[in-house]
């Protein structure tokens, strides 16, 4: 990215916000047709916080797996945000109480309008504002969505479930760049579905990514490129 | 069908604890411990093989659990990868997916 102005920083950091955190209203929708209430739709986007995780979660627990499997399953996806806050951690340069509360907006947005930033000082306003508008739209989307999915009744009728398989595909996307991403994503969708008739739900999903994960790392450093 | 009540915020609350702790544990440990080849390989692969996973049990199993069905969430899925390949945003290809499915189940 060039070296642009501060007001160029703040304004493309908005508009990732509001693009990103519009589509909170289908993570609402999705959590309540799955059988959350709309509390616990807005306690997973005020507390979790990351997206991914969150659609893990709910994914697993409306195809019947237990709560604490889809918290293991959440868990494993947030585990990228621990590389990221590594990646900007000396930029943002924050300690004690600054540090606890910037470590919640470590996510793909923020880390992505960060790193990409010629200075520290832009790279900080590229993080803060873009945490902080994708936080607040999230939440009120989130809410949004959460009403309206408890408002429509079944949830099929209106093709939530494909949406969330669809989200999940959307998420998937831009991180089948390599050879390898693209044979361990074939492999847990494989593993995945082999394991749906054998084993109680939510387990595929645990089982088979970790099947993934194995392969790619037996794999033969070539098939990286 | 789904899990309780007490029992999904008691995975709520862990999720929230574990997730918040992996990304402060990003702003507070030491580089060179996260910087080894393998770790960093293991942290591109983890989200892939998930994803793969959680793609195929939303597509495939069955509304009631434990068995497997081709039904109108591959059509929507289908249109969602069409609308990937053009670059559509994702909003776009969440709703597309999910009316596609919704009419395909009106027929």
């Amino acid at each position: 990215m060039t070296t642009g102005s501060d007001r160029q920083v703040v304004v493309d950091s908005l508009g990732v916000g509001i693009a990103t955190g519009v589509y909170g209203v289908s993570f609402g929708a999705i959590a309540t047709a799955s059988g959350l209430d709309v509390w616990q739709a807005c306690a997973l986007s005020l507390l979790v916080f990351t997206g991914a995780s969150q659609f893990a979660f709910v994914g697993v627990v409306a195809a019947g797996g237990s709560a604490l499997t889809g918290a293991l399953t959440a868990t494993l996806l947030g585990s990228r945000n621990t590389f990221y806050g590594l990646s900007i951690a000396q930029r943002l340069d924050v300690r004690g109480v600054r540090r606890a509360a910037a470590a919640h907006l470590v996510i793909d947005e923020s880390t992505a309008m960060s790193v990409t930033r010629d200075t520290p000082h832009q790279a900080r306003l590229g993080f803060y504002w873009t945490g902080a508008s994708v936080f607040v739209l999230w939440n009120a989307m989130t809410l949004v969505g959460a009403l309206a999915g408890e408002a429509i009744g079944d949830p099929r009728a209106y093709g939530l479930d494909a949406a969330v398989a669809a989200a999940f595909v959307g998420l998937l996307w831009p991180r089948l760049t390599s050879t390898t991403t693209r044979l361990v994503a074939a492999t847990g969708a494989l593993a995945a579905t082999a394991l749906v008739p054998l084993t109680p739900s939510g387990v595929p999903i645990v089982l088979g990514g970790a099947v993934a994960v194995a392969m790619g790392l037996a794999l033969p450093a070539r098939a990286a490129s | 069908m789904t899990a309780s009540s007490p029992m999904l915020w008691i995975g709520i609350a862990l999720t929230a604890a574990l997730c918040y702790g992996l990304k402060y544990a990003g702003l507070a440990v030491p580089q060179r411990v996260l910087d080894h080849p393998w770790t960093v390989r293991v942290a591109d692969l983890i989200p892939v093989g998930l994803l793969g996973a959680l793609v195929a049990v939303q597509l495939l199993q069955s509304p009631s659990g434990g068995a497997l069905v081709l039904d109108a969430r591959v059509l929507g899925v289908a249109v969602a990868v069409v609308l990937l390949l053009l670059r559509a945003p994702f909003l776009a290809v969440v709703g597309a997916a999910a009316l596609v499915a919704a009419l395909a189940r009106l027929l």
